[in-house]
């Protein structure tokens, strides 16, 4: 299909001249992204781009089942244009932003309300969906949460125990990612990268340094290549095992919650065992990697690996042995597979859906187009579904970095790269614990970041929690909110 | 005066002994989860620091804020009063004084759930209506437990009803009973005393606003209520009546001690339940205590 598409097409962690990308007045570009959205391609990003006084819209696609990424924009414009979401409601959150970011006005919009600030006051003082009758009754939760996590606003409305509708209001965090970009790459660029989400340090360095080399026209070094991977996984296995000691914990289930917590520790201390950092600071640079893995290093990580896998299965047993967790899990907080799909939903969340989607399968670029994890799909959508898909993600984490330790990529660690090429446009995507990462970059004259734009998975995916809530008891929220586990500093940026 | 003495006495070991009761089992999960765990004293360092402190009052809130709780502790320390220790009796006894002990245990969920709606927080509405409702179906279960053992025994007063062994119905009334004992104070699989997710709590969110003293008062209040739920339950399985005063007094400390133990590993080895399943849960303890009966009733005619 997307052979007819009048897109720019292009691949994963490449890069094309700004000239070659299409434009066409803002109602085409909406209408053509709308037509393609609904013949199964998925936003990954769409965002403005000033020109002057006036704006061109960027919109990025993928087609996942080409392996294939696409773009087009907008000829410069300013004031109103026809609502893509109302074509397809995966762009209603990306047109929030772009009328925050750039003024323009999304006109049909079935609720257009700013994504991140909210005229100087808090996001929690915004305006929020009601629904009227005598018997229902609004819950406020947060910013300020009872455990040690970062803030958002939850407003629950409820008729007795049954949330009607979930509304959800971000932008603590807000700290001016984006901006800090313009005119990057700086020097503090790369750490800044690093701290996009901090427990996604990997998947947003990898995605950054890749943007880099693309828009040089280079490649880091296969072992680099291969370490990265390594590292990613080793993300994956520590943040999907602390999530399944949260679950557990969320439902009073005590063995499986105090084992997943230390063993956590051990996984993070594994990355530790390659660069000194527990989240991987500091190894992922463009061009390569700062820190190499020697041989007897990695016998000593494949051996502590093993220890630690088998912890977690042991303690994954428990839960999934306990007929009182799954009996918690099941049903609970249902995403229809329809509607994944139809607001694109990305990583474990889609999976649990049944939907098919992980870049490293549908977009590989680094070491994930020589080497293959099975991609891990869960039916059924609920609590449970994601649970599931976790723990096999878990196992296959586990049994690929087994595979790849004992058969690394030789040679160089590190190349320099030449500096970007200007008015250039570069997309890289990776599949973070969380889901899809999305760096995406143009270069002005000079070679320097005129735009740069970074969709976090949770961006796509707190919609998804807000959906599973529907028809859902107020008391399942937390369950439900740890099976998601979306990052509150990655969306707000 | 040696009735005053006596009163004091008794009133003081209930004082002090019911905060151990959730170190124990804090302890006892601490052991499960391969941790060290806090102290078993810890509720009494919490209690003395909490009582050290101020109060942060709302301005919504009526004095039943403060009195609410100062109620239900009184109602709770005063059924306390009510149940016999071993060999030893109640500090007060009379006929029918068992409908007292059941009024004053609902005074005090009243109270509770007075005090949690004087802020008019979404949460603190949400915990008092669950108390409530759950409270319904674990009331029927107490009072066909109590039924049983009066048909046993034909008494309607604590000291007697409890003096001897449930009889052939023990073993349901111990499971029905302990299920109770498990709603009544709010452990899991009905809630989760540990959790800080004020969603899913049912009794620690209706106290989310107190704190200092009164805050103090509610979480002992919980742990007198704690014991005596363990010392009916020991006392209406065991023969009390048939012990020496000694022997009495160890195998209710022996019996505290257990119902305490398998508190901690159902809370070790159990996820919670949800909302929805509560009612099920309850309604078998119910039926349980209802075939205790059956069997008081009719067992003796087969």
């Amino acid at each position: 299909m997307s052979a007819s598409t009048p897109f720019a097409l292009f691949a994963n962690a490449t890069s094309l001249p700004w000239a070659e990308v299409p434009a066409w007045p803002v109602a085409e570009l909406v209408h053509k992204t709308g037509r393609e959205l609904n013949r199964g391609a998925r936003l990954c990003a769409w965002f403005g781009l000033p020109e002057g006084d006036r704006t061109c819209l960027v919109a990025v696609l993928a087609f996942d089942a080409d392996n294939t990424l696409a773009v087009g924009r907008s000829t410069p414009f300013i004031g109103t244009y026809p609502a893509l979401t109302l074509l397809n409601p995966q762009a209603h959150l990306f047109e929030r932003e772009v009328w925050e970011q750039h003024g323009l006005t999304p006109a049909g919009h079935p609720w257009l309300k700013p994504v991140r600030r909210t005229a100087g006051d808090a996001p929690a003082n915004g305006e929020f969906f009601r629904v009227d009758g005598r018997e229902i009754h609004e819950v406020a939760v947060g910013p300020v949460h009872a455990g040690i996590i970062e803030p958002g606003h939850f407003r629950f409305q409820c008729a007795g125990e049954e949330v009607l509708h979930l509304e959800i209001a971000l932008g603590y965090q807000h700290r001016g990612v984006e901006t800090a970009l313009a005119g990057g790459p700086h020097r503090a660029t790369m750490s800044q990268m690093e701290t996009v989400a901090g427990d996604t340090t990997i998947a947003h360095a990898t995605a950054h340094a890749t943007i880099l080399e693309s828009l040089a026209g280079a490649e880091a070094p296969l072992r680099a290549q291969w370490l990265r991977a390594m590292a990613l996984e080793l993300e994956r296995l520590a943040n999907h095992t602390g999530d399944m000691g949260a679950l557990a914990n969320d439902v009073a289930f005590l063995p499986t919650s105090a084992a997943c917590g230390k063993i956590r520790g051990d996984f993070l201390n594994l990355t530790a065992l390659i660069c000194g950092n527990r989240f991987g600071r500091g190894l992922v640079r463009p061009g390569g990697c700062r820190h190499d893995l020697e041989p007897a290093r990695a016998t000593q990580l494949l051996g502590r690996l093993k220890t630690a896998l088998a912890d977690t299965e042991q303690a994954l047993a428990w839960l999934w042995d306990a007929a009182s967790v799954r009996t918690r899990f099941e049903n609970v907080g249902v995403v229809f597979p329809a509607q994944a799909a139809e607001i694109g939903l990305v990583g474990p969340a889609a999976r649990a859906c049944g939907l098919v989607r992980d870049v490293r399968y549908d977009h590989p670029a680094g070491w994930h187009r020589f080497a293959q994890a099975p991609v891990a799909v869960w039916p059924g959508g609920d609590v449970f579904a994601r649970a599931r898909v976790r723990s096999l993600e878990i196992q296959r984490a586990g049994q690929y970095l087994g595979e790849q330790l004992a058969a690394p990529a030789d040679g160089e660690l590190h190349s320099e790269i030449a500096p970007p090429a200007p008015d250039t446009f570069a997309v890289a995507l990776v599949e973070g614990w969380r889901g899809e990462v999305c760096h995406v970059a143009l270069t002005d004259t000079a070679g320097r970041f005129r735009r740069y734009k970074i969709v976090d998975p949770s961006f796509h995916n707190w919609t998804g929690l807000a959906l599973a809530l529907r028809g859902t008891a107020i008391s399942d929220f937390p369950i439900c909110n740890k099976s998601f586990n979306l990052s509150y500093c990655g969306f707000d940026l | 005066m040696t009735l005053i003495l006596d009163f004091i006495l008794r009133l003081g070991l209930w004082l002090l002994l019911a905060p151990l009761l959730p170190g124990v089992i804090n302890k006892v999960k601490a052991w499960v989860a391969g941790r060290r765990g806090p102290p078993v004293l810890q509720l009494y360092y919490d209690l003395a620091r909490l009582w050290r402190k101020g109060v942060v009052l709302s301005t919504l809130a009526s004095p039943g804020f403060i009195v609410g709780p100062a109620v239900a502790w009184v109602a709770l320390m005063g059924a306390a009063m009510l149940v016999p220790l071993g060999t030893a009796g109640a500090a007060l006894s009379f006929r029918g004084d068992v409908l007292l002990l059941i009024y004053l245990l609902a005074l005090a969920r009243f109270c509770t759930a007075w005090a949690a709606m004087e802020t008019g927080s979404a949460f603190e509405g949400m915990g008092a209506a669950r108390e409530v409702s759950y409270a319904v179906l674990a009331e029927a279960a107490i009072v066909a437990a109590v039924l049983s053992l009066s048909v046993q025994t034909g008494s309607v007063s604590l000291a007697t009803m409890l003096s001897p062994s449930a009889g052939a119905g023990a073993v349901l009334l111990a499971a029905g009973l302990f299920t109770v004992l498990l709603a009544e104070n709010c452990r899991v699989p009905f809630d989760d005393p540990n959790t800080h997710l004020e969603l899913t709590m049912i009794h620690e969110v209706m106290v989310l606003d107190h704190s200092g003293p009164p805050l103090a008062v509610i979480l002992h209040g919980a742990s007198v209520k704690l014991l005596l739920f363990s010392v009916f339950l020991t006392e209406a399985v065991l023969p009390m009546g048939d012990l020496t005063p000694s022997g009495a007094a160890g195998a209710l400390a022996a019996g505290v001690l257990t119902v305490t133990v398998s508190v901690g590993l159902v809370e070790s080895l159990l996820a919670r339940f949800a909302f929805r399943r509560v009612p099920l849960l309850l309604t078998t303890a119910f039926l349980l205590c209802l075939f205790a009966l059956l069997v008081a009733w009719k067992g003796g005619v087969v």
